[in-house]
């Protein structure tokens, strides 16, 4: 049933879930939402389970004009939301109803927010996963960012009993200077002062920052005597840290597979959310740390949102 | 200095709390990228709990995990048992793909280029192009797009100067010592030289692609009037 009618799209908007797993072998990229934390609690917020399909928004948020009575929740970013013109806060649900009209506006600080539908956006599920591929044309809404005039549906589950808001502790903030923890490699012995210089330096985001990848600017990294240039081609990671011959790194995401350049160190995944919140003109630091530790972090995040999900499920 | 040829025992490389890449090489040559494919073909009959995804490479694999299930050394160890009775010929059987090709004209704006670079005619580059069998090495880049090796060395053209905008879904190209072609349409610098109308990526399709790596491609020439009917039974 229709649900949404997009009256402005916003920055840049697309439909995201957790990614497309499987198919990378085949040159499909995982996509999904960028700064999973986020993307989570708002699906936790409406009463979805973690991983369903919502809209992630870019910079500045759209306007639309809801069709059916759901709940919708906004974290991430802080961009302000508003329902027929009364401001109401982020990281909480708002029950909304035929009629009313959603703005949300410019960001005030990081990037990304992510705004869920209670049932989640109903878009056919391509190669096992909701996420739009945009440089493949496929996946969330007809395989591109929405626009003036797109309607969307939504699946039908039980409205909350209870409002649901994000404890204060939990939610983030969003900083313009940042730091980022990444182990070194897979190519880190391409490198002998490059690393050290990685580490010791502060790097702006450029304008080129999208979700194939962020081009950062700052202190120049060489590669070793006798290494060549360019590796055999070869996938990356989400996070990986890659060197081209201009020397400036460039910090690879979710819409990459196959690259041809020594990668110095990869973030872990539990601060790629940092990186999905920075802005061209931020600023990056990278701090070392051993696999252990990032382990231990990805555990923490995951408790961190079972923890959430246990607050809502007693009420 | 760094390691050449292939190495005696597989090299293991940290990519991040997820992932790590096993390196059986530094070279792009065939029994490497057999082994490559032996140790992805036993990974995927028997994958150990908590792998995620398996991408074999020219001369590596990327093994993707999920920290909250499993460890990496597990895993290492495990792939290390699993080295040790590898066969080459442990590989998931390699079909033969059949691709045809509508060489030249509008459908290949590049082949001049070729033609004057190798100092050849049209039908000779037609034949050395579509003679042999090419090894499906990786797939990456964009969805389906196949690295393919053994293009003769007579065929090796330089990229053009300025990169297209967009290349049609389908164009077939030359890229100094590669051939492939674009199952999207996306941008790129290759000398297009044909076009296939054979859909190389369908996401709806039950096999949304045609080949994997491993399989080898053999283009088929054929007429413009083959195209155009061929092309009409795809879009059906």
């Amino acid at each position: 049933m229709d649900a949404i009618k997009v009256l402005a799209p916003g920055g840049y908007t697309t439909t995201q879930d957790k990614g497309r797993f499987g198919y990378q072998h085949m040159g499909i990229p995982v996509s999904g939402a960028l700064d999973y934390f986020a993307f989570a609690l708002a699906n936790l917020l409406v009463g979805n389970s973690e991983n369903t399909a919502a809209m992630e928004l870019t910079v500045m948020g759209p306007s639309l004009e809801i069709k059916k009575e759901m709940d919708i929740a906004l974290t991430g970013a802080n961009m302000g939301i508003r329902i027929n013109e009364n401001s109401v806060d982020q990281w909480r649900s708002i029950r909304v109803k035929p009629g009313d009209i959603v703005n949300i506006g410019q960001v005030q600080s990081g990037c990304r927010a992510y705004l869920a539908f209670s049932g989640g956006v109903n878009v056919p599920e391509i190669m096992g996963s909701f996420s739009t591929y945009v440089g493949g044309k496929i996946g969330g809404f007809k395989g591109r960012p929405l626009q003036k005039g797109d309607i969307l549906e939504t699946r039908d589950i039980p409205l909350l009993i209870k409002e649901r808001i994000i404890p204060h502790k939990f939610i983030p903030v969003y900083p313009t200077h940042t730091v980022v923890r990444a182990i070194p490699g897979p190519q880190d012995d391409y490198f002998d002062a490059g690393i050290i210089t990685l580490f010791q330096s502060e790097y702006i985001v450029t304008a080129r920052a999208d979700r194939m990848g962020y081009r950062l600017q700052g202190e120049s990294i060489r590669i070793k005597d006798g290494m060549p240039e360019s590796i055999i081609s070869e996938p990356s990671m989400p996070g990986s840290i890659q060197i081209p011959p201009d020397q400036q790194p460039i910090i690879l995401l979710v819409e990459q597979t196959v690259g041809g350049y020594a990668k110095i160190a990869t973030i872990i995944s539990s601060d790629l959310s940092v990186v999905a919140q920075a802005t061209p003109g931020d600023t990056i630091r990278f701090k070392k740390i051993d696999l252990n530790t990032a382990h231990l972090l990805v555990i923490e995040e995951q408790n961190k949102i079972n923890t959430i999900k246990k607050i809502f499920s007693n009420r | 200095m760094m390691q050449i040829g292939v190495f005696e025992k597989p090299i293991f490389r940290n990519a991040g709390d997820r992932g790590f890449i096993i390196e059986f090489g530094q070279e792009i040559d065939p029994d490497i990228n057999a082994k490559v494919r032996a140790m992805a073909a036993a990974l995927n009959k028997n994958a150990p709990r908590g792998v995620i995804e398996i991408i074999p490479t020219y001369r590596s694999l990327l093994l993707i995990y999920d920290p909250l299930i499993t460890r990496p050394e597990k895993l290492v160890s495990a792939i290390k048992g699993i080295e040790n009775t590898l066969e080459k010929t442990d590989t998931e059987s390699c079909k033969i793909v059949e691709i045809p090709v509508c060489y030249g004209g509008e459908f290949g704006p590049d082949i001049e280029n070729v033609e004057k670079s190798a100092n050849l005619c049209r039908e000779d580059v037609v034949k050395l192009h579509s003679e042999p069998e090419y090894l499906i090495y990786m797939v990456g880049f964009t969805p389906g797009f196949p690295f393919l090796g053994g293009l003769n060395k007579k065929l090796f053209t330089p990229r053009l100067k300025t990169p297209r905008m967009a290349v049609p879904d389908g164009s077939v190209g030359i890229a100094n010592n590669q051939t492939g072609m674009y199952p999207i349409e996306s941008p790129g610098g290759w000398q297009i030289i044909g076009r296939t109308p054979l859909k190389l990526f369908a996401p709806r399709r039950k096999n949304p692609f045609l080949y994997k790596a491993g399989d080898k491609i053999k283009f088929i020439p054929i007429t413009r009037k083959e195209y155009t009917s061929l092309r009409k039974k795809e879009e059906n």
